[in-house]
C-alpha cells in the first residue's frame, strides 16, 4: 500500500512539472495570441482591451497557476479558432484515440506472449529460426509504412475494408471497432516483434536459472518449470517493455490515424499546431501526459504483483 | 542391509567441445537403506555430476551417459521420463551448493516446500499439506514456521534457506537424499547446524543421505562410508575412520593434510 500511495504521489509530482514545462513552453514562444486571433484587423486599443481581458498582462505564474487550477477542473481554456471549449473538443476524440491504442495493445500482447513462450520451448527449432528472422524485418518497418501496405493489400487488392470507411463509435460501434483493427495491427505489429524477441531471451535466460533445476528435481513436468516457475519470472521485463509500448502507442496512433483516416486526436493536435491554437495543443499534450503516467502507474502496481523483491529493494 | 541404490560403471562424457571430454568414469555405489555415504574430491573431481545423475537432472543435450543407476527395479540413466519424474522429489531428492538462487525468487516459501506433495501426492488436501509442511519447516529448524510460510526467499537469510531446500527435500519423506555440498556456501556455525540437522533427519527418518563434499573433515563428522574421487575416477573407497587412520592413496592423504589442524 505504501508502494503505491508513493507511486501515486510521484505521479502527480511528474504531471505538475510536465504541466509547468508546457505552460511556460507555449508562453515563451514568440507571438502574440490576441494579435493571432485578429490577424490584419488588430488595432493596438483592441489588442490592449483583449489583452486585459484575457489576463495577459498578469506575471507568468500567476497565469499559470490560473491555468492549472481551472485545467485540473476540467475547464482547458477556449479554442482560438474554434472559440469553444477545448475540453469538449478533445472529449469526443480521445475514445478514439484511447480505444485504438488499447487494442493495438490487446493485439500485441496476443501475438507475442504465446509467440515467445512457443519459440523459446523450440529454441533453434526451425519455427524459432524463422521467426526469430521475420520479427527483424517486422521490427524494422515503421508503423506507418506497414499502415500504407495494409491498407493496399487489404483495402485495395482484398478489399476487406474499405479505406477512408471510418465509422464513428456512436455511430455502429461494431463497424467502429472493425475499423480499427487494421490500423491497430500496423501499430502493434513492431512492438509485437521486440516483445516476442524480449520474451523468448527472457525465457531462456530464466531457464537456465538454478531454481528451474530445482523445480525439475521435485519432479515438475517441461511444462510446469515453464508455466509455474519460469515464466512469471520471465515476465518481470516483458511487463517493463510493455508499459513503454502502451505509452508509446498512444502516442505512435497519431500518425497512423492519419494514414488510415481516422478522425481522432491527430487531426486535431495537427492542425492546432499549424494554427498556434495553443490553448488545444496545450490540453493534448497534458492529455498523453496524462495517460503515459496512469499506465506507468498501473505497470508500476502490476510490477508489484510480479515481483515480490520490489518493496524491499526501496 | 537392505540395497536401495545401485550405480555400476557410470560414464558421462561431455561433447560441447572439439574433443569429447570424460567427466565421469567407472563410477559404482551401493546406497544401503539408511546410510551416509560421502563422496568427497575437489572441483572436477565429477562428484557433483555423479549425484545429478543420480537425481535424474543431467542436461540431455552434449552429454553420452552410460552404465547403470538401479532404483527399484528402474534404470533411472534409460527408463521412461514418466518413471523418472514419478521418483523425482518423491523417493530420491536433492539439495543443492547455491541455496541463494536455488529457490525461485517470485514465489511463496510454503508454495515451494510443498511442491513435492503437490506433484506427487494429489490425495492430499490443501489443508493438510500445508500443516505438512508447517511441521517439516518446524522440523528442520526454521523458527516461526507459520510466518516463514508466507514469506519470499529474499526475506530469509542464506541458512534459513538452505532449510527451507531440506524441508522442501524431505516433505515427500524421500529414501535418497542427495546433499550436493550443502554447507560450501554457508559460515561455519550455520554448516554444522546444517550438518547436525541432516544427521537427525537420517536418524528420524531413516532416509539414506549421500553427502558430496570436498571437506573431508565434514564428512568424517557425518558419514560411515566414503569414496574418493579424482578427475572423473574413483581413488579409494571405504569406512571413513579407516581411511583417515591408514589412507591408501596420496590424493587421499592430501585431501586428508588439507583439513586444517588446531594446535592446542
Amino acid at each position: 500500500m505504501r508502494y503505491i500511495l508513493k507511486k501515486v504521489l510521484s505521479m502527480v509530482l511528474t504531471l505538475f512539472v510536465v504541466s509547468l514545462c508546457v505552460f511556460l513552453a507555449f508562453s515563451l514562444i514568440p507571438g502574440d495570441p490576441v494579435t493571432r486571433m485578429f490577424g490584419t484587423e488588430a488595432t493596438p486599443e483592441l489588442i490592449a482591451q483583449y489583452r486585459e481581458k484575457m489576463g495577459l498582462n498578469d506575471p507568468l505564474l500567476v497565469r499559470y497557476f490560473r491555468w492549472f487550477t481551472s485545467f485540473i477542473q476540467g475547464d482547458m481554456g477556449t479554442s482560438y479558432d474554434y472559440k469553444i471549449p477545448v475540453a469538449g473538443m478533445i472529449a469526443e476524440k480521445i475514445p478514439i484515440t484511447l480505444t485504438l491504442a488499447i487494442m493495438s495493445f490487446v493485439i500485441m500482447v496476443l501475438i507475442s506472449i504465446p509467440l515467445g513462450i512457443y519459440i523459446a520451448k523450440h529454441e533453434n527449432g526451425i519455427m524459432d529460426h524463422i521467426i526469430s528472422i521475420l520479427n527483424q524485418i517486422i521490427m524494422s518497418i515503421p508503423p506507418f509504412f506497414s499502415g500504407i501496405l495494409i491498407t493496399f493489400f487489404f483495402g485495395v487488392i482484398l478489399r476487406v475494408f474499405k479505406p477512408g470507411g471510418f465509422v464513428s463509435y456512436t455511430k455502429d460501434f461494431g463497424a467502429f471497432i472493425k475499423y480499427l483493427i487494421l490500423p491497430a495491427v500496423a501499430i502493434a505489429l513492431p512492438k509485437a516483434a521486440m516483445a516476442t524477441k524480449l520474451l523468448r531471451g527472457s525465457v531462456i535466460e530464466e531457464a537456465g536459472k538454478d531454481y528451474t533445476r530445482t523445480a525439475y528435481s521435485r519432479g515438475n513436468t517441461t511444462n510446469a518449470v515453464l508455466y509455474l516457475h519460469v515464466l512469471k519470472n520471465a515476465m518481470i521485463p516483458v511487463v517493463t517493455f510493455m508499459g513503454m509500448a502502451l505509452a508509446d502507442m498512444v502516442a505512435g496512433s497519431i500518425v497512423i490515424e492519419q494514414v488510415f483516416g481516422i478522425p481522432g486526436i491527430s487531426r486535431i493536435l495537427l492542425t492546432s499546431i499549424n494554427n498556434r491554437d495553443y490553448p488545444v495543443v496545450e490540453a493534448i499534450i497534458m492529455g498523453i501526459a496524462i495517460m503515459v503516467l496512469v499506465i506507468n502507474l498501473l505497470v508500476d502496481i502490476i510490477y508489484r504483483i510480479i515481483d515480490p523483491r520490489i518493496e524491499v529493494e526501496e | 542391509m537392505e540395497v536401495i541404490l545401485d550405480v555400476t560403471d557410470l560414464h558421462i562424457e561431455f561433447h560441447d567441445h572439439d574433443k569429447p571430454e570424460t567427466v565421469v568414469e567407472d563410477f559404482d555405489l551401493m546406497l544401503e537403506k539408511g546410510e551416509i555415504v560421502g563422496i568427497v574430491g575437489e572441483s572436477g573431481s565429477g562428484k557433483s555430476m555423479s549425484a545429478l545423475a543420480i537425481a535424474g537432472l543431467l542436461k540431455r543435450h552434449a552429454l553420452t551417459k552410460n552404465g547403470r543407476i538401479m532404483f527399484d527395479g528402474h534404470d533411472l540413466l534409460t527408463c521412461d521420463r514418466k518413471i523418472l519424474r514419478s521418483y523425482q522429489g518423491d523417493e530420491i531428492s536433492i539439495i543443492f551448493q547455491e541455496p541463494m538462487t536455488s529457490l525461485n525468487p517470485v514465489k511463496k516459501i510454503g508454495w515451494q516446500v510443498e511442491e513435492s506433495l503437490r506433484i506427487h501426492h494429489k490425495e492430499i488436501d490443501k489443508a493438510t499439506r500445508k500443516k505438512k509442511a508447517i511441521e517439516m519447516m518446524d522440523a528442520v529448524g526454521l523458527r516461526e514456521p507459520e510466518k516463514v510460510y508466507d514469506m519470499y526467499p529474499h526475506e530469509l537469510s542464506g541458512g534459513m534457506r538452505q532449510r527451507v531446500m531440506i524441508a522442501a527435500a524431505m516433505i515427500a519423506e524421500p529414501r535418497i537424499l542427495i546433499a550436493d555440498e550443502p554447507t560450501t556456501a554457508l559460515d561455519v556455525t550455520i554448516q554444522a547446524q546444517i550438518v547436525d540437522l541432516l544427521r537427525k533427519l537420517n536418524r528420524e527418518k531413516g532416509t539414506a543421505i549421500i553427502f558430496i563434499s570436498h571437506d573431508l573433515s565434514l564428512i568424517r563428522q557425518l558419514c560411515q562410508r566414503v569414496i574418493v574421487m579424482q578427475s572423473g575416477n574413483i581413488v579409494e573407497t571405504g569406512n571413513v575412520e579407516e581411511i583417515f587412520r591408514a589412507p591408501k592413496m596420496s590424493y587421499t592423504r592430501k585431501l586428508i593434510a588439507a583439513i586444517p589442524q588446531i594446535d592446542l
